[in-house]
């Protein structure tokens, strides 16, 4: 068996005050559709928690999904995930990002920004695709 | 490699991590990893925690962590939630409810998607339980939905069984007489805040009554995950019974001829299936104008497969 078989494995999860997860929620299940072990958090995780959860569950990408201003925190969360050797991970985010933010999140190493209205069809194999060069760049112990 | 295994049994979460992922998914590394691991066995406690969907597992486990780690223990965790037949997704969702602990050096919690195939469960869940022990847990718990096969197969990895159920769901206690009661260890009754909690643990202590018992007596205890009451008393059962278990099986040695008898027997299968269809057709062919005993069929085949490797 090679590594390749399995699944992508994609930490979805919240951060910051905002509790409305529900967005999180629907592209959690849009990924398992589409084959991928998706771990769910819920909403109103610290940075720190969500370093401790995307190490323990060697995930390939994490999913931030962010309504109100909580991708304000997310060059915090690369940062700290560079800090804990998690610098291979992934990170996607999702929500009302304005452009001007965006290009900061794209800087400090996000791989992508998705709007709202954005269409499954856009994420999903932006999704996978993400894992899966994540993957292949990290083998071993 | 005797870096890596250093590194592991330091307590070091991302080797423990990476190491996890080898087992897991058969990477080129897992073989090494089990061998390196295997003198290191035996430690850990391990207590499997089983019951129908949503009768508080997750929540329960979050608060007998907390007890153990009021106790001084360290403790690892593997949640196991259903793939999707269809596309081999799935949701995990287990940590939504055992949130309380992240961040604690001395609680490592790993989601495992059942992945579906056969015997699959028990072999990938007890090997990312061996790295879980090798790397010092004190006591692991591995959480798996009691619906369908899962929770025998997980039977015959944890010692110590708790079967989780939740009052008021009368159909529940039907499905788990059916497939669980044969493995509980304990009992507990969860979200004993509702009505008819008392109901619920009266019909178990009544099938228990026509059980037999020898050394152990089956408890049957009342919980309430959400406000940790009752969750010193599970972890005193769950403790005396783990020392139960001990004394009466010889862990390590046992495991290893289970674990030998199951590789073996994957061995032979793929070995079989490697071999050319012309071969197969033939025994086939005999096997179904009954010339050929099955028994002896699979016999034949084999010791062919096993002169070609
Ligand atoms: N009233 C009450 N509700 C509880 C208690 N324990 C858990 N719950 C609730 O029961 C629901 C399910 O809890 P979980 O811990 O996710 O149950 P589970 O058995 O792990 O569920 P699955 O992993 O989905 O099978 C949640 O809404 C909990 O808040 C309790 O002691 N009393
Ligand atoms: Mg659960």
């Amino acid at each position: 068996m090679t590594t390749d078989l399995r699944p992508p494995k994609v930490l979805m999860t919240k951060i910051g005050l905002d509790g409305h997860d529900r967005g999180g929620r629907v592209v959690a299940t849009y990924l398992r559709d589409a084959g991928m072990e998706v771990v769910f958090t819920g909403p109103w995780k610290s940075i720190p928690e969500v370093i401790a959860t995307a190490q323990e569950e060697d995930v390939d990408v994490i999913g931030i999904s962010s309504l109100a201003s909580d991708h304000l925190l997310v060059p915090k969360l690369m940062a700290a995930l560079r800090e804990n050797g998690l610098d291979h991970v992934g990170v996607v985010v999702g929500g009302i990002v304005p452009d001007r933010d965006e290009r900061d999140l794209l800087a400090v190493g996000v791989a992508r920004v998705f709007h709202p209205g954005a269409s499954l069809d856009e994420i999903v194999p932006f999704v996978d695709r993400l894992a899966k060069n994540v993957r292949q760049r990290r083998q071993g112990l | 490699m005797s870096d890596w295994l250093e590194r592991l049994r330091a307590g070091d979460r991302a080797t423990l991590a990476r190491a996890i992922t080898a087992v897991e998914n058969e990477t080129p590394e897992a073989r090494a990893v089990l061998k390196a691991i295997f003198p290191h066995l035996g430690k850990a406690l391990v207590v499997g925690i089983t019951g129908p969907p949503g009768a508080g597992k997750s929540t329960l486990i979050n608060a007998y962590i907390e007890t153990l780690r009021a106790r001084g223990q360290t403790v690892g965790v593997v949640a196991v939630d259903p793939s999707s037949p269809i596309t081999g997704g799935a949701i995990l969702g287990d940590r939504i409810r055992m949130g309380g602990h992240s961040g604690d050096p001395g609680v490592f919690v790993r989601s495992l998607a059942s992945r579906g195939h056969l015997g699959g469960l028990s072999r990938t869940a007890a090997h990312v339980i061996d790295v879980m022990d090798a790397s010092g847990r004190d006591v692991v718990i591995v959480e798996t939905v009691g619906a369908g096969q899962s929770e025998v197969e997980v039977a015959e990895i944890a010692p110590t069984k708790v079967v989780v159920a939740a009052p008021g769901l009368g159909d529940d206690i039907q499905a788990i007489k059916a497939g669980i009661l044969e493995i509980a260890d304990i009992f507990v009754v969860n979200k004993a805040d509702l009505p008819l909690a008392d109901r619920t643990a009266g019909q178990l202590l009544d099938m228990l009554r026509l059980k037999d018992h020898g050394e152990w007596r089956i408890p049957v205890l009342k919980t309430v995950a959400l406000k940790n009451e009752g969750i010193e008393a599970l972890a005193d059962a769950i403790a005396q019974h783990a020392k139960l278990a001990e004394t009466s099986r010889p862990a390590p040695r046992a495991r290893a001829a289970k674990l030998i008898a199951a590789q073996a027997a994957d061995l032979a299968r793929r070995s079989i299936q490697a071999l050319e269809e012309k071969v197969i057709d033939d025994y086939c062919d005999q096997v179904l104008s009954g010339a050929l005993e099955l028994e002896e069929a699979a016999q034949r085949a084999l010791a062919k497969a096993i002169a070609r490797s």
